[in-house]
């Protein structure tokens, strides 16, 4: 199992990585060499504060937006192309294997990619900054959390992907990355309001992914640190989370028909 | 007749609902001397197998792939699944491998049920028009595909390398197989059928996308996998492929099993045809009193005529100049047993005529 | 088939096993996080650069801001906090997002000006964003009726304030008593019955339950004040006549003065301690500036000299 687990996770890095997907790490470089020149030199006490927002938001961004159009064709493009037949019909591969291999895959390819932009970021900072201080290790449990946002929405496109075209499920994907940035918002909302709809809303508000506590670049940036509950507490929430979503994806592509 | 069929290591077995129905030339239902020294486990069962689908989007209306599907094919076998396009061979096909579920009926391969993993590890299947990762070459997928299969890690880059060159892709083994062609693919696609050693080897549709020479590759591997003592499920829809290398036949229409017989008992009939072969003159009016029609090619004169005008033939052959080659009684054909289990005046029958001509 | 129903009971128990954790550990997240919901707030306090960063979705945006400085406001004043330093950059970014949102502008002129912990009790805050709001929205004369308010309410200046009513009442559409205030409010009229009627009017004229709320709690403040007022006329009275500050209610109703004890809008009956009327719990009259226990101290600004 884990090793049927580790080969369909490896080929679905390998067939990332042969799509040429990680190039967008010298688009990374680019921008984040760019902003380190020039914020040193307009910028008067908050080259680190541009810098770090910048950089961050990079990651997490390219991050999101592989996630979401590699995610929602990882099983949608496989049956419309029917490479899912030689791999599923006559190999002892269960279903679920499928599914949980493919999610690990891409989790591992966005974190890849996220270890080399998160290498030229920390080089660009060194070259600001000329040392790295106390602060810069919180800058770790951003990147961390940026993570952890990536196993979330790939949950999602994958999800997506048993069931719909991928146009459709990038449009859910992101909808959802959306509201789910606003997640903190949309409880706030729920408590003003009364009677049914608090109920529907406040439901809702806790069933779409939690983006916005997983955020924490701005305070980051402003050297804030996270406290260490935090990063444990998220930690779950997205462990269960993920799982929770995994599982739905496998109750979905368990009943198919794969015409 | 009988005796043919004991020297054959496998039985036939027919009780599916269009099997009794269906008069097996020459061979009836159930009376096939049974050799309980030979009994082997049956490769594939299939009880009442059925697929229905719901089509159209206001109205949902059913539309069945495949009816009550009952057969049995043994270990060892090569089985031809024969049937016009639309016909249900590739919705068999899914069902077997797990890739749809049944709407009712139940199977089992190998005498396991049909999401067993021990039962997967052991079979290989060639899907329609193969299709893979574009991104890989040949020896990664076959790799990536082994290890799905178990093949262990030691075994692996040998059973690769040996399946490959079976195929005849040895030489591209390392190109990207983004710019293969259709035979290529094909090839691919027996191959990563093989790599893992299986027993029983489905294959939809294998020698289509191939020309002459690969379909004649395609046949002679069939043929060894058969020797080496192989079980082949395979599914065409044409009749000289299956002539070749089949020994049993099943044909199906519009979703249901029509005939299941053995190729070398339906090929051995006699029609009561004989053909004439000659050269020197053409004897057309002699040859069309006695019911025939001249073809000419190449100064070469051929018809068919009955066996009972043989003797008259020859003599009309002869008084008009004619210098006779060849005097053969024709053979059924495969291709006639089809078209019969098909049913004549069918319309799809004779779309299948064109294809099969 | 068996396999299958194995693998779906599975996943459907940790679907739902796993759901239920998520939302368990959502809550703590968020129990952890606090106020770092309005992080934004605290490093980009810019409104302008919020607005360029929100790349034309502002609207939207607005809404989100709206929804934010209302809850912040809410889980505040359920706390009896007296610092509410975020209330006025979050109207701020919101009324910046969207230069429209009455609302907004309203409840900044009443929230921002009250004092702790009934407001953030920064008149002069409050003063600005309903300006700003007069600027973007000039046919809006119900802002100038806030902004007169405050100047009245809380800043004490009946000039200003009367001014403030006599602009309002000039644009089109104002409804007349606009009119009425301006001359009420320049003649220096009893005080209680000008704060009634503006009251009166912010409680039919506003759908926002906060404001309403507010609006509410005012009215009764005013009733329990003018109650206090008359009852201590009394009070008095009985001692002018018999010589002692009655002890308690029974005295004045064996007196004929009272037919019953009297009971505060809350619904506590008032206390009279050595001659003085007190209310009985003044924390839920937040806004009364008479009949306070000794130590308690008006929530309402003193009168400026």
């Amino acid at each position: 199992m884990i090793g049927r687990l580790w080969a369909i996770a490896y080929s679905t890095f390998r067939e990332a990585v042969r799509d040429r997907v990680l190039y967008n790490l010298i688009v990374f470089a680019l921008l984040i060499v760019g902003a380190a020149l020039l914020v040193g030199q307009i910028s008067i006490g908050i080259e680190r504060l541009v810098l770090v927002n910048l950089g961050l938001t990079s990651i997490s961004l390219f991050g999101i937006v592989i996630a979401i159009f590699i995610g929602i064709g990882l099983v949608s493009k496989e049956i419309e192309k029917r490479t899912l037949y030689t791999v599923l019909a006559a190999r002892p591969v269960r279903r679920w294997e499928f599914i949980i291999g493919k999610f690990l895959g891409l989790v591992g390819t966005l974190t890849v990619n996220a270890f080399f932009m998160s290498a030229g970021f920390f080089a660009a900072l060194l070259y600001l900054t000329h040392r790295f201080q106390r602060a810069d290790a919180d800058l770790l449990v951003a990147i961390y959390f940026i993570l952890l946002q990536f196993v979330l929405i790939t949950s999602l496109a994958l999800f997506f992907s048993t069931f719909s075209s991928p146009l459709l499920s990038a449009v859910f994907a992101f909808s959802l990355f959306v509201i789910g940035t606003f997640a903190d918002d949309m409880r706030g909302f729920a408590k003003l309001t009364e009677g049914g709809t608090k109920w529907v809303m406040t439901g809702m508000s806790y069933l779409v992914p939690n983006f916005s506590s997983l955020n924490v670049i701005s305070q980051v940036a402003h050297s804030v640190p996270v406290p260490g509950h935090l990063v444990l507490l998220n930690t779950l929430y997205v462990l269960a989370y993920a799982v929770a979503v995994n599982c739905a994806a496998v109750l979905v592509f368990e009943k198919r028909n794969l015409k | 007749m009988t005796a043919l069929v004991q020297t054959r290591k496998f039985h036939a077995q027919v009780i599916s609902r269009a099997g009794q129905k269906a008069h097996l030339a020459g061979m009836k239902v159930g009376t096939i001397a049974y050799n309980h020294d030979e009994l082997t486990m049956p490769a594939i069962e299939t009880f009442a197998l059925a697929k229905h689908y719901n089509i159209g989007f206001w109205r949902k209306r059913r539309k069945d792939a495949l009816k009550s599907l009952t057969l049995t094919v043994e270990e060892g076998e090569v089985f031809g699944y024969l049937g016009p396009n639309g016909a249900g061979k590739t919705t068999t096909l899914r069902l077997l491998m797990g890739l749809v579920y049944p709407s009712a009926g139940s199977a089992r391969i190998l005498g396991k049920a049909l999401d067993d993993p021990a039962m997967k590890a052991q079979i290989g299947f060639l899907p329609e028009q193969p299709y893979f990762y574009d991104h890989l070459t040949p020896k990664e997928l076959l790799t990536y595909y082994a290890q799905l299969s178990g093949v262990p890690g030691k075994d692996r880059a040998r059973k690769v390398d040996a399946s490959l060159a079976r195929v005849g892709m040895s030489e591209s083994a390392g190109i990207q197989m983004r710019k293969f062609s259709k035979g290529m693919l094909q090839r691919v696609g027996i191959a990563q059928a093989i790599v893992h050693d299986p027993k029983l080897i489905f294959l939809d549709e294998p020698m289509s996308g191939l020309d002459p020479v690969g379909r004649r590759e395609v046949r002679d591997l069939i043929q060894s996998l058969h020797e080496e003592g192989k079980t082949i499920f395979f599914s065409t829809h044409i009749l000289s492929d299956a002539e070749t290398v089949c020994d049993r036949v099943a044909v199906l229409n519009k979703g249901e099993l029509r005939g299941v017989g053995v190729v070398a008992d339906l090929v051995s009939e006699v029609s009561g045809q004989v053909e004439f072969v000659w050269t020197g003159a053409a004897a057309t009016a002699e040859i069309a009193a006695l019911g025939g029609k001249t073809h000419e090619a190449s100064e070469t004169f051929r018809t068919i005529l009955t066996q009972e005008a043989t003797d008259r033939a020859i003599d009309a052959i002869r008084g008009a100049g004619g210098k006779l080659i060849s005097v053969t009684p024709v053979r059924a054909t495969l291709e006639d047993y089809f078209l019969s289990k098909l049913g004549a005046g069918d319309r799809d029958s004779q779309n299948m005529q064109e294809v099969t001509r | 088939m068996k396999r299958q129903s194995v693998t779906t009971i599975i996943a459907g128990g940790l679907l739902l096993g796993c759901l239920a954790a998520s939302i368990g550990v959502s809550q703590k997240v968020d129990a952890a996080r606090g106020d770092v919901m309005l992080q934004d707030v605290l490093y980009i306090p810019s409104p302008n650069t919020i607005k360029r960063l929100s790349l034309g979705y502002n609207g939207l945006l607005a809404d989100v801001y709206w929804t934010r400085a209302v809850q912040y406001f809410g889980t505040k004043h359920h706390e009896h906090s007296l610092n509410y330093k975020l209330l006025s950059p979050l109207l701020d970014i919101t009324t910046t997002l969207d230069p429209h949102l009455i609302v907004a502008y309203e409840f900044g002129s009443i929230f921002l000006s009250q004092r702790p912990p009934e407001g953030a009790g920064d008149p002069q805050a409050a003063v600005r964003l309903v300006q700003r709001g007069i600027r973007e929205n000039p046919k809006a004369w119900r802002l100038w009726y806030h902004l007169g308010f405050i100047y009245w309410q809380e800043l004490h200046d009946s000039k200003t304030a009367s001014e403030c009513f006599q602009r309002g009442s000039e644009v089109p559409g104002a409804l007349p008593w606009m009119k009425v205030m301006a001359a009420a409010l320049a003649q220096n009229a009893g005080e209680a019955e000008t704060a009634q009627y503006l009251w009166t009017n912010i409680l039919n004229s506003t759908t926002d339950p906060d404001i309403r709320a507010n609006a509410e709690r005012r009215l009764i403040a005013l009733r329990a004040d003018q109650e206090v007022t008359i009852l201590q006329e009394y009070v008095n009275r009985f001692e002018q006549t018999k010589g002692h500050a009655p002890e308690n209610w029974f005295e004045m109703i064996q007196a004929g003065m009272l037919r019953s004890i009297p009971v505060d809008p809350v619904g506590y009956p008032y206390q009279l301690v050595n001659g003085r009327v007190q209310v009985a719990k003044p924390d839920l009259l937040p806004f009364i500036t008479k009949g306070l226990p000794p130590g308690n101290e008006s929530n309402v600004l003193p009168k400026m000299p």
